[in-house]
């Protein structure tokens, strides 16, 4: 393996890593924010008792968080140099005002909602958990403004020089619909992920006829908080491929393994074998209108298939070779205003051109041949999408029945009543984060071969260090977090099996007394 | 605000990060450092431990939020020292993961063998980060080999061993030492019985060390080639480091020095602090302000030796990264100390309401019995 793929290997491996821990404490957080709410507002000490046990779970789920985000900050630098020079003017941003706005208030919090018990008055207490869960919400906002900016990168534009993307307008970057509607889904599926996390444990206490009490309550808030976030997660899905449907046409039709324009509206296929090889889906079967309207809106307009992306991009290489002779002379001719008036027409392009620096330095000299290669490589991996788009749709749907019949029975009063139930709600622990890591291949995987769409290939985005560093340092991550998780899984299960009793402490005993 | 007093501003805050870093984490990180030393029984550890339990996370954010801003104000910064100290950064990584989870893990099984894996880990993760800024402080003060293509791609030839070089070595001994002195006075200030006790003996020691190391590493500065421009600068100029020439002098980290004698009080404060922390340990509070004052006199100090450098090359000087020509654009700089202005004063607010609710020394009684709350 090269640098390229090691280096995404590397950083596949952490983010998705990273990413196991950080929809849990999303949802957790909201989950305690509300079960310490209703404590302090009836008085009732069980409430309490269940933000200290799922607080200890939180805990050990919050420093793993924690832990695999510090390589996450520093990633960039380390093994993407060439992105964070390229991109750093506007990428950059985000990330620091994320350290400013929201890490620093989440962090600083969790201390005192450990420590703080004995400290605080109840609505003080109850202030530092809710100031925790914001923090931890908008930590999440900004760095989809970021990874938004990478999927539709608007309010910047190429600066000849200094050989990079500079800012124009920053409320555009704050305000790209892609980030928008990438944060409600993204949070909406940690919600999900507390959700499912309580329901499921509290499932397993009620299986085993102990803690009943607590486990019930807990069932009900998860329950009625897993529905609205499951429907939420749906919703703004949608609106993520819609929004994808106006910029990552590619994507869309990689998920479709829609090879060609469909007349419009166009349909959905619900099951088939997307061949890479001979451009085709074997043994559709198509859901008339459906996709039209997901990714359109409207039924008149056509969705594109893969091979007319593929001429697009052509006619965009082209172009961007344009742009690229013309930064080149500039180099040696740097008033030249001319050659800046004719870089700025053809700078949108300029991306394409970068593709073709995979065949040649000199890529203002290409050979069709080259186009042609180039063009075709902008096609992302068709079936990893088509299915793991599908994995992730179907969980989905089924968290919306899971959760709607689970409101049921809290709203009849009957969670413990049918066994068959609980331990549905049990088995379907694992799922959520299925279809998280899912999402992420989705939404990041099907950005390939673009770091940024249409600005910078993630093959020129690396660092200029040796591979057998990042081979190093890739075997080094594995070796030690695969050692974490082991150890985090450990004191999960051993934290979940002494219950809330353990977790609540002397405190229990004390009231007992 | 023109682009020059916006490069100026963020130079400064670069500085502010770092030293906040050094002053907040730091001490965190030095009393992990000491951990084993100062504290024997389980107990006496729970004690250390407990001292930073609830800030040492805030502490740390200094430290991200020190990344995140390089990335946003300084680009090309922080595209070539990190991929450039690319395996250094990795044991720094490393051994900064392992905190989160040895606070958190440590305490939750009963177990000699558990804890005191955690307690060396927790050690270990103090150590190395204090000793690794400092090489890297450095391996800046010697330049290191890179540069960069027409298309500003960064290359370079730096191993993980040429920045070991004894020079550099040197500023990581100055480093440790300072985190370590900090984290005693923090143990000296708000642990209690033997571990402050222990920690009050350990500032002497650290000061001394200190005081050594430091003047050791001004004196070989002294001797070590600096880096100069040699061409007109345009302080408004594109952030493009290929546009300037710049050459390689003997005693040139001194220039700013004699320019402006004014500076040698910066080194001096430093030195005079880690005396004072020593000798008013029996006022802890005074004492652990005056440690907390090293790390920026010494931070100020590396900052007014190296300006306008950020990463002076030693292999193609001219290509050297300076505030100058490695900043972000305007607009960014410009939002982003809008969005420091805004939120630094927040957080200082808040970060001292949890120090005042968590005010008092912690002891063995303090935390006994509570299996829910602390570490």
């Amino acid at each position: 393996m090269d640098i390229v793929e090691l280096s995404r290997l590397q950083f596949a491996v952490t983010a998705l890593y990273h990413f196991l821990f950080v929809p849990l404490t999303l949802g957790l957080s909201i989950l305690l924010g509300i079960m310490e709410t209703v404590y302090v507002m009836t008085g009732r000490p069980i409430w309490r008792d269940m933000v200290k046990f799922w607080g200890t779970l939180f805990g050990i789920n919050f420093a793993m968080g924690v832990a695999t985000g510090i390589t996450m900050e520093f990633q960039f630098g380390t093994n993407w140099a060439y992105y964070s020079h390229y991109v750093g003017d506007v990428f950059g941003a985000p990330l620091a005002i994320e350290g400013l706005m929201a890490f620093f208030l989440e962090a600083t919090f969790v201390g005192l909602f450990f420590f703080g018990w004995d400290r605080l008055s109840k609505v003080g207490h109850l202030i530092v958990t809710w100031l925790l869960a914001i923090g931890t919400n908008f930590s999440a906002l900004w760095i989809l403004i970021a990874n938004g900016w990478m999927q539709f990168p608007i309010g910047a534009r190429f600066n000849a020089d200094t050989m990079r993307m500079e800012v124009t307008d920053f409320m555009e970057v704050m305000f790209n619909p892609v980030a928008q509607a990438k944060f409600v889904h993204t949070v909406s599926a940690g919600y999900v992920t507390g959700a499912i996390f309580v329901l499921a444990i509290s499932a397993y206490y009620l299986l085993r006829g102990r803690n009943i009490a607590l486990a019930k309550r807990s069932m009900t808030v998860a329950a009625s908080f897993g529905l609205a976030s499951a429907l939420s997660v749906v919703v703004l899905g949608d609106e993520s491929g819609y929004t994808a449907g106006q910029n990552q046409k590619m994507k869309i039709a990689a998920i479709e393994a829609m090879w060609h324009t469909e007349p419009a509206p166009a349909s959905f296929t619900l099951f088939g074998l997307p061949n890479m090889k001979e451009r085709r889906t074997d043994y559709e079967i198509k859901v008339p209108w459906v996709l039209g309207l997901i990714a359109t809106r409207s039924i008149d307009k056509p969705v594109p298939g893969i091979d007319e992306l593929v001429t697009m991009a052509k006619t965009r290489i082209k172009s961007g070779m344009i742009a690229y002779d013309a930064l080149d002379k500039l180099r040696s001719d740097r008033g030249n205003t001319q050659l800046r008036a004719t870089l700025d027409a053809h700078a949108a392009d300029l991306g394409y051109a970068l593709l073709l620096k995979r065949e040649r330095a000199d890529v203002q000299n290409a050979t069709e041949d080259e186009i042609a290669r180039a063009a075709d490589s902008t096609i992302p991996n068709v079936p990893v999408l088509y299915w793991a788009f599908r994995l992730m749709v179907a969980v989905g749907l089924w968290m919306i029945a899971l959760f709607a019949l689970s409101f049921y029975l809290s709203a009849r009063r009957q969670l413990d009543r049918y066994r068959p139930y609980l331990w549905i709600a049990l088995l379907s622990l694992p799922l959520p984060w299925l279809a998280i890591e899912l999402g992420w291949i989705v939404a990041e995987y099907g950005r390939q071969p673009w770091a940024v769409e249409g600005v910078l290939p993630t093959f020129l985005a690396v660092s200029s260090t040796s591979a057998s560093n990042v081979l190093f340092s890739l075997m080094g991550f594995f070796v030690f977090y695969s050692a974490l998780l082991v150890v985090d899984a450990f004191l999960m299960l051993k934290y979940i099996r002494l219950g809330p009793d353990a977790a609540i402490g002397r405190t229990a005993h004390e009231e007992a007394a | 605000m023109d682009y020059e007093t916006l490069r100026l501003i963020w130079w400064a805050l670069l500085g502010i990060l770092l030293i906040g870093f050094a002053v907040m984490d730091g001490f965190d990180l030095g009393t992990a450092a000491l951990l084993p030393f100062v504290a024997r029984t389980d107990g006496e550890r729970r004690v250390a431990i407990n001292t930073v339990g609830p800030v040492w996370e805030g502490n740390q954010v200094w430290f991200i939020l020190g990344g995140g801003a390089i990335f946003a104000a300084w680009p090309p910064l922080y595209a070539a020292a990190f991929s450039g100290f690319y395996l250094a950064m990795f044991l720094v990584l490393l051994s900064l993961i392992m905190r989160p989870v040895g606070f958190k893990f440590r305490g939750k099984v009963k177990d000699a063998r558990w804890r005191s894996f955690w307690d060396w880990s927790l050690c270990i993760g103090g150590i190395v980060p204090s000793l690794v800024f400092g090489v890297a402080f450095g391996n800046l003060f010697r330049g290191v080999p890179f540069g960069f293509d027409a298309d500003l791609r960064f290359h370079s030839t730096i191993t993980l061993f040429s920045l070991l070089s004894p020079f550099a070595l040197l500023f990581g001994m100055v480093s440790l030492a300072m985190i370590v002195l900090h984290g005693a006075a923090w143990l000296n200030y708000k642990a209690s019985g033997a571990v402050a006790e222990r920690a009050a003996r350990a500032m002497g020691w650290a000061a001394t060390a200190y005081t050594f190391l430091f003047l050791g590493a001004g004196f070989w500065v002294m001797q070590a080639q600096g880096v100069r421009i040699t061409s007109a600068i345009d302080p408004n100029g594109p952030s493009n480091p290929l546009l300037k020439t710049a050459a390689r002098v003997q005693g040139a980290w001194l220039q700013n020095f004699s320019d402006h004698p004014l500076l040698w009080l910066v080194p001096l404060f430093a030195i005079v602090a880690a005396g004072l922390a020593v000798a008013f340990k029996r006022r802890p509070l005074l004492a652990f302000l005056m440690s907390a004052l090293v790390p920026v006199c010494t931070i100020a100090t590396a900052g007014a030796a190296l300006f306008p450098f950020l990463l002076p090359s030693s292999s193609e000087p001219d290509m050297s990264l300076t505030v100058w020509d490695a900043s972000s654009s305007k607009l960014t700089l410009g939002i982003m100390l809008g969005a420091v202005a805004l939120f630094l004063p927040i957080i200082i607010a808040y970060t001292g309401f949890v120090y005042r609710v968590l005010h008092g020394r912690v002891s063995e009684e303090s935390i006994a019995g509570d299996s829910a709350g602390h570490y």
